[in-house]
């Protein structure tokens, strides 16, 4: 955790840019008032002679449309250029490294692909694209990775996800950025960046490192899932190979794409969204299953889609 | 134009009329007269003593804070008695303080006397709306001493309504209330511009500070009912369990962030247009100039009021809120700048070939402009998503909207303080400890501030008890700088107090200034004035030629019966 602000991807040193241009501009401005304000003020200050003649109407206007157009041309040119570098970066490339993360008063507990399982600190290798996918299970929390100069609200009842390509191994703070009662400011944490040939060594060293999947595949039986969801069941259920990442028509003619959301909406409030041709007779796992069996339950769900890609 | 009627001489005409008592006089001295009041400068001047109160309890809770944050690991307080702590700093703050700040007490009092009035529109609502504030303070209070409320100003569900473990009802309560005291102020001062102006006292020969009143008022009204419905949903869920926030029972959690920010952005301009309007006073008097781009003030202030509406999303970028929503909101927040922009252009531009002196409302002002275009700059960094991606939630965030709501609002009120207290107590202060009193304070609040922009940008989250020690210096440097403008803050109490007893007596029109109120004794009679007064020109007739030489008053009063 050394240095001045450090940085911990190429974006984070972009962003540094921006923000120091931004800097400048600004007190590149400030400078312009307070040395036309300071100058003003001694040249007409009372008591001295100075030219005092009112202006006239044609320059004031003149003065005024121009700096209320270079205004709103400037502010325009930095929103465009915010947004430019906003939207650049927004969705992340294919195959990212997916860790899940669950906020909860007050810890973050760190599910990795392969099931290995941490509390308040992420590992994750550097020169590939990861993905957060995040949840809490109480209130509003937020992760902040300031070496990457990212911050992304985790919410109750939704997914919701950041995604970076760091390039700098080293420990970074973890914080949850949004208030969250008593020990908010003790949700904190160690963002520890590895070579990717470290980040497997350690993972491999980890116990319980049983892949997600099939721990879902595990408790997909354990819960009662396949009793209805398998080949062989005698109740209509959907099929869940092929699920994921598609489009499901739904049975109020609505299509959506069953990404983490809908299938942790079909869990614990299946009645939300019913598939097509299907009876409601699924019933809710609210209370029965905890989001990291959610979690795992849903890589389950799509390594069936996804079966050679664990 | 060009003919400039030569002002009486400053404090001699009004004088002569001795025989007419001023309003601190006439009704009594006693306690139940001021308790039964219904003259708006008597109400502007109960809520003056409230506020004040306030301002204090607050700044206590916050300077206790800061003296927690001196040492990374805490040095007296539990986690929960911090985050009560800062809780109740923004609450009665924003509320208690800022909100009722300048329109309820300056607003008050000078709104009637500005545009030519003997009151506002509804004397008896006025002084309703006070009783409703002390009951709403009364809520606020009981919340404090009954343990507290842990939820920040901001009050973000599910937190609030399932999980605190604070007094949550109590203090949602208070502002609830607050907020129809808020209300009931607005749509009598909006009445009051509309229907009571003095002959010939037109919309575009209003002063800015009616401008920005009014503006506000609108805002207030329009805005804060929807305050109250987001407080109502939050009262509901946690006393009744009607799951509206919480998503297990499908409930939206974000739902709140957006009615709390639908209020709270358009609230930043309750807090910041008047103060905008005591500098437009201050700049044009003291520069004895008239205002540059009178008529742009207006459509600046206006489209500030109407744009404020529309960018509450930039509170939620980190939110989840969809990419779109999160551009348009940016696109909207650099347009809504635009007119602030424009306003500090044209306070610059007053002083050009003015003639300008520098009492001591001049010189809280010029502090305010410097910590105000401080403060909206850094809005431009917020306003561009992925800067505010970073340091949303940290002390940057902190430290700008104190440059606009303490820099700003705060100096304004400061500034409104020292250039109306002659005519509100018919006294002088001592120019020389107020001139000190405005620079400490400018200084005292650059050194509280200006650290946590860059320990914000470092990284530091904001409403953290215990912390990194990295952090460490620039928190020791912030507290020592709240040190020094607590000092400052104390200063005025005394001076302007001790002038109260002391001060020598002020004439009417101790600035020579244009505005109806000075030209009135001071301090004024009951009714304001001895006779309607009738408006024949703009307001601002400055004319500096022989250093600061005659001005015109927007109207004659003056030896009237
Ligand atoms: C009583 C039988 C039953 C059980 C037990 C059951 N389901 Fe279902 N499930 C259904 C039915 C019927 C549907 C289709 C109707 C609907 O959408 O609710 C369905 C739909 C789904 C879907 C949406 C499928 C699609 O094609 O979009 C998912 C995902 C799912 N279930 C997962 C699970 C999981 C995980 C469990 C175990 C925790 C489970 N189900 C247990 C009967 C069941
Ligand atoms: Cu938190
Ligand atoms: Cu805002």
């Amino acid at each position: 955790m050394e240095g001045f602000a450090p940085k911990a991807s190429s974006y984070a040193s972009q962003w540094d840019w921006f923000f120091f241009v931004l800097v400048t501009v600004s007190s590149i401005v400030v400078a312009t008032v307070f040395v036309a304000i300071v100058h003003f003020s001694i040249r007409y200050r009372r008591g001295v002679n100075a030219r005092r003649e009112p202006v006239s109407e044609t320059f004031s206007n003149r003065l005024e449309f121009s700096w209320t157009a270079g205004t709103a041309l400037a502010f325009l040119a930095i929103f465009w250029w915010a947004a430019a570098f906003q939207l650049r970066d927004f969705v992340p490339p294919e195959g990212a490294l997916q860790i899940h993360v669950i906020g909860k008063q007050w810890m973050w507990k760190i599910q990795q692909p392969n099931g290995v399982r941490e509390i308040d600190e992420i590992h994750a290798p550097i020169g590939r694209p990861v993905q957060l996918i995040m949840t809490s299970e109480d209130v509003i929390h937020s992760m902040f990775l300031p070496a990457l100069r990212l911050k992304q609200d985790v919410l109750p009842g939704r997914y919701t996800y950041l995604w970076f390509n760091a390039d700098k191994p080293g420990v970074y703070h973890l914080f949850c950025a949004e208030f969250c009662g008593t020990s908010h400011s003790r949700m904190t944490g160690r963002f520890v960046l590895m070579t990717p040939t470290e980040y497997s060594r350690w993972s491999a060293a980890q116990p319980e490192a049983d892949n997600l999947a099939r721990q879902g595949q595990a408790l997909f039986s354990s819960l009662g899932c396949s009793g209805c969801h398998s080949k062989s069941s005698s109740v209509p259920a959907p099929d869940l190979h092929g699920v994921f990442g598609n489009p499901v028509q739904l049975s109020d003619g609505r299509s959506i794409i069953a990404d983490e959301a809908y299938i942790h909406d079909s869990i614990v409030l299946p009645e939300k969204d019913i598939v097509a041709g299907f009876a409601p007779i699924m019933p809710s796992f609210a209370g029965q299953v905890s989001e990291e069996q959610i979690i795992k339950l849903v890589a389950y769900i799509r390594s069936l889609s996804t079966e050679r890609h664990p | 134009m060009s003919e400039t009627v030569s002002a009486a001489e400053p404090g001699k005409a009004p004088e002569e009329s001795e025989q007419c008592e001023s309003y601190l006089e006439a009704g009594g001295h006693t306690l139940m007269s001021w308790l039964t009041t219904t003259d708006h400068k008597r109400i502007g001047i109960l809520y003056a003593i409230a506020i004040t109160f306030f301002f204090f309890i607050a700044g206590i809770a916050i300077g206790l804070v800061r003296l927690e944050l001196m040492s990374p690991r805490g040095l007296f307080l539990s986690d929960d008695e911090y985050n009560r702590l800062f809780s109740l700093h923004g609450i009665v703050m924003v509320w208690f303080f800022l909100v009722p700040s300048i329109p309820a007490t300056f607003g008050n009092f000078f709104l009637p006397l500005m545009i030519g009035a003997k009151d506002v529109a509804f004397p008896r609502l006025n002084l309703l709306s006070w009783y409703v504030y002390l009951l709403a303070a009364g809520f606020a209070c009981y919340a404090i001493v009954a343990g507290g409320v842990d939820t920040g100003w901001t009050f973000y569900t599910p937190f609030s309504s399932l999980y605190s473990n604070g007094n949550v009802l109590a203090a949602a309560a208070g502002v609830f209330v607050a907020g129809f005291s808020s209300i009931a102020t607005g749509v009598n001062f909006i009445t009051t511009t509309h229907m009571l102006r003095a002959p010939g006292m037109t919309w575009f020969r209003l002063p800015l500070f009616v401008w920005a009143i009014y503006a506000t008022s609108v805002v207030i009204v329009l805005a804060t009912p929807i305050l109250a419905m987001s407080l109502l949903l939050i009262i509901a869920e946690r006393l009744f369990g009607l799951p509206v926030f919480n998503p297990n029972d499908g409930g939206d959690p974000i739902l709140f962030q957006h009615l709390f920010w639908f209020y709270s952005h358009p609230a930043v301009y309750i807090m910041i247009l008047p103060a905008m309007g005591v500098i437009s006073e201050v700049f044009t008097c003291f520069a004895r100039r008239h205002i540059f781009g009178y008529a742009m003030m207006i459509y600046a202030i206006l489209g500030i009021a109407v744009i404020g509406f529309f960018v509450w999303g930039h509170h939620m970028f980190v939110s989840g809120e969809s990419q779109f929503a999160n551009l348009m909101f940016s696109l909207l927040s650099f347009l809504v700048a635009v007119p602030s922009a424009i306003k500090v252009f044209n306070w610059t531009a007053t002083l050009y070939r003015g003639s300008i002196s520098f009492e001591a409302p001049m010189v809280y002002a010029m502090g305010f402009v410097g910590l105000f275009t401080m403060g909206g700059l850094t809005g431009l960094f917020l306003a561009s998503i992925p800067i505010d991606v970073h340091v949303t939630d940290t002390y940057f965030v902190v430290a700008h909207f104190h440059y606009i709501m303490v820099g700003g609002s705060v100096s304004a009120f400061f500034a409104a303080l020292h250039f109306w207290w002659p005519k509100i107590t018919g006294k002088l202060y001592s120019e020389a400890w107020a001139r000190f009193a405005a620079v400490i304070m400018f200084l005292g609040f650059n050194s509280t501030f200006l650290p946590q922009y860059i320990m914000g940008y470092t990284g530091m989250p904001r409403r953290y008890h215990v912390y990194p020690p990295e952090f460490q210096a620039y928190h020791v440097l912030s507290s020592m700088g709240a040190l020094v403008l607590l000092t400052a803050y104390m200063l005025p109490l005394v001076y302007l107090t001790w002038s109260l007893f002391h001060g020598k007596k002020a004439p009417a029109n101790p600035w020579r200034a244009t505005g109806l109120e000075w030209q009135t004794p001071s301090p004024p009679p009951e009714y304001n004035f001895e006779e309607i007064p009738r408006v024949d020109t703009l307001p601002y007739e400055y004319h500096p030629e022989n250093q600061g030489g005659p001005f015109r008053p927007q109207g004659k009063v003056i030896g009237g019966k």
